[in-house]
């Protein structure tokens, strides 16, 4: 059977990536850039079965996201800065209670209500660290259609696979632009299925305790088992505890766990980068205008390449090392004040050799503004 | 390499933005291109200056944003005071001559057709005015087969205003034939 064209906003290509994983449950408040996400669900999941909520703010849609997906759900919500915020509470308690979720932020300007409409790279350090206390996250993003639509799908089953919420860190101008997307055939992407416990009802079930390699079967809460869910540090049992062995073997798990992983967490893109003399790191939105300029510069005989990261948390730090490694320069391709950058610098074995090329105005930053800095870099002048 | 930018001009409620992605998305669902589509919009979005950038490509487009357009459409006087000094150098610059009136020559191929006119005279019904634009570029510029178009609209509009739309389509081509 041909596969289905379409021709879909960013935000869509999200939406069919989400159908595609299973998704059964979303809960929101809409905001720009992110409403689109929304405003197809609200159609397209009653169709499939799944259930959709328009929540009172953007808390309690976070909160009806991590309740879903202790029921079973595969759950998603989706918003942009300001509404990224409120939710940070609760998705430190996600992150504590180990519970898969999938949390787009459609990357509006900020802080506050900020630029609405237009777009910004500026909530990478929020992804991180936007919830308090020590721990780890997957932060997810994508530069073209195809590639949202294929990362919203490894979203959901990093999501399942570590059991912990993960950011998809999509961008305004990604989001609201429209191209193709070519919708894959059922089976032709692997999905992974929530990991169910096999023990019975009457069977001790001990939702904290991990496999040997590492996973945690999960037991839909309300049906076979009871268990205790706590944003408190927790015991096998989920009870709550405050022995010192419990909470360093959680906190080093919750941890671990991903930070462990990070090569099979590690999504990225080469484009013309064998070679390179002069190499961007980029990524959503940002890379296309990188890409753009990389293939005009190689069509001139010059050697230059965009190392385009689609996973952001964990920092792959080793890849960038590895990939920037021969490089004169490394420029940084993002629209914030550098947050990236100081990953990318702290990454590599020069860093005085990586330089920040950045746009901050709310303007999709541009192939020439990249040339600019180039010029600069390269000591040629504007 | 075929590659054409092109910039949609406006004011908000003009329908310039769906007629921008009609075009768009009947080059990749109907002729196989490579095609993206973007708009700038803001809270003053309604009624002021609105722009569509469209990239149709046979290969991969990066950067999507439309600097300089080989087909400028500008529907309002506003938006071609703003936009016609953009155009690139022997493109195709259309307007309607209700809406703008032309200052001076740029460098470009100037066609002024009487579109709205034309529809409030055989049509009688604004609303279609974007897709009689839409039939008129395809006449002038040739960039896209008007049975593409035609599907692209069929799959957009309402089945009861389609006949409605198709007319507005052909009375645009037909109009840039002569």
């Amino acid at each position: 059977m041909k596969n289905k064209i379409r021709f879909v906003q960013g935000n869509e290509a999200c939406v069919e990536g989400a159908m595609y994983a299973g998704i059964d449950f979303f809960a929101g408040y809409p905001i720009t850039p992110s409403t689109e996400i929304m405003e197809h669900l609200a159609s397209r999941l009653p169709e499939s079965g799944g259930r959709f909520i328009q929540m009172e703010d953007e808390i309690s849609s976070m909160c009806a996201v991590i309740g879903a997906s202790l029921t079973g759900r595969k759950s998603m919500t989706a918003t942009s800065g300001p509404g990224f915020s409120l939710k940070q509470e609760a998705i430190g308690y996600a992150c504590m209670a180990e519970i898969p979720c999938v949390i787009a932020n459609v990357q509006r300007g900020g802080p506050s209500t900020g630029n609405p409409t237009h777009v910004s790279q500026g909530d990478v350090n929020q992804a991180r660290w936007g919830t308090h206390g020590d721990h780890s996250i997957i932060a997810l993003t994508a530069s073209n259609h195809q590639d949202v639509f294929q990362i919203t799908v490894d979203a959901f089953n990093m999501a399942e696979t570590y059991r912990t919420p993960v950011i998809l860190l999509l961008d305004e101008a990604v989001g609201h632009m429209r191209e193709k997307l070519i919708i894959p055939e059922a089976g032709e992407l692997d999905v992974v299925s929530r990991l169910r416990t096999s023990l019975g009802r009457d069977v001790d079930y001990h939702p904290y305790l991990p496999r040997e390699d590492g996973r945690l079967p999960m037991s839909d809460f309300g049906g076979e088992h009871k268990f205790n869910v706590t944003g408190l540090f927790h015991d096998m049992w989920g009870f709550p505890s405050n022995n010192p062995k419990v909470i360093r073997g959680l906190l080093r798990h919750l941890t671990d766990k991903i930070e462990n992983n990070i090569q099979s967490i590690t999504r990225y893109k080469e484009h013309y980068l064998d070679d390179a003399e002069y190499i961007m790191v980029s990524y959503g939105s940002s890379a296309r205008s990188a890409i753009h300029l990389a293939k005009e510069r190689r069509a001139r005989g010059e050697k230059m390449g965009v190392l385009e990261l689609q996973s952001i948390w964990p920092f792959p730090a080793g890849l960038v090392r590895e990939k920037c490694a021969d490089a004169q320069a490394v420029l940084v391709v993002e629209m914030n004040m550098g947050q990236v950058f100081a990953q990318v610098k702290a990454a590599v074995k020069k860093p005085s050799r990586v330089f920040l090329g950045n746009r901050i105005d709310g303007k999709l930053i541009t192939p020439t503004d990249i040339k600019t800095y180039f010029r600069v870099l390269q000591g040629r002048g504007v | 390499m075929r590659r054409t930018r092109l910039v949609f001009s406006g004011s908000g409620g003009q329908g310039v933005i769906t007629a921008a992605i009609i075009l768009a998305e009947a080059a990749v669902i109907y002729e196989g291109m490579e095609a993206t589509q973007s708009q700038s919009y803001g809270a003053a979005a309604r009624g002021g200056a609105t722009r569509s950038d469209i990239i149709l490509s046979e290969s991969q487009i990066n950067f999507f944003g439309v600097v300089q357009p080989n087909i400028l459409v500008c529907l309002t006087q506003e938006a071609y005071n703003l936009y016609s000094t953009i155009i690139r150098p022997g493109g195709t610059l259309l307007t309607d001559n209700h809406f703008v009136k032309i200052a001076k020559k740029a460098d470009a191929r100037q066609v002024e057709l009487p579109m709205y006119e034309s529809v409030m005279e055989k049509i009688g019904k604004p609303i279609v005015f974007n897709i009689c634009v839409l039939g008129a570029l395809i006449g002038v510029t040739e960039i896209l087969r008007p049975d593409s178009v035609m599907k692209a609209i069929g799959d957009k509009v309402p089945k009861d205003f389609l006949k409605m739309n198709n007319k507005a389509f052909e009375l645009g081509l037909a109009m840039a034939g002569e």
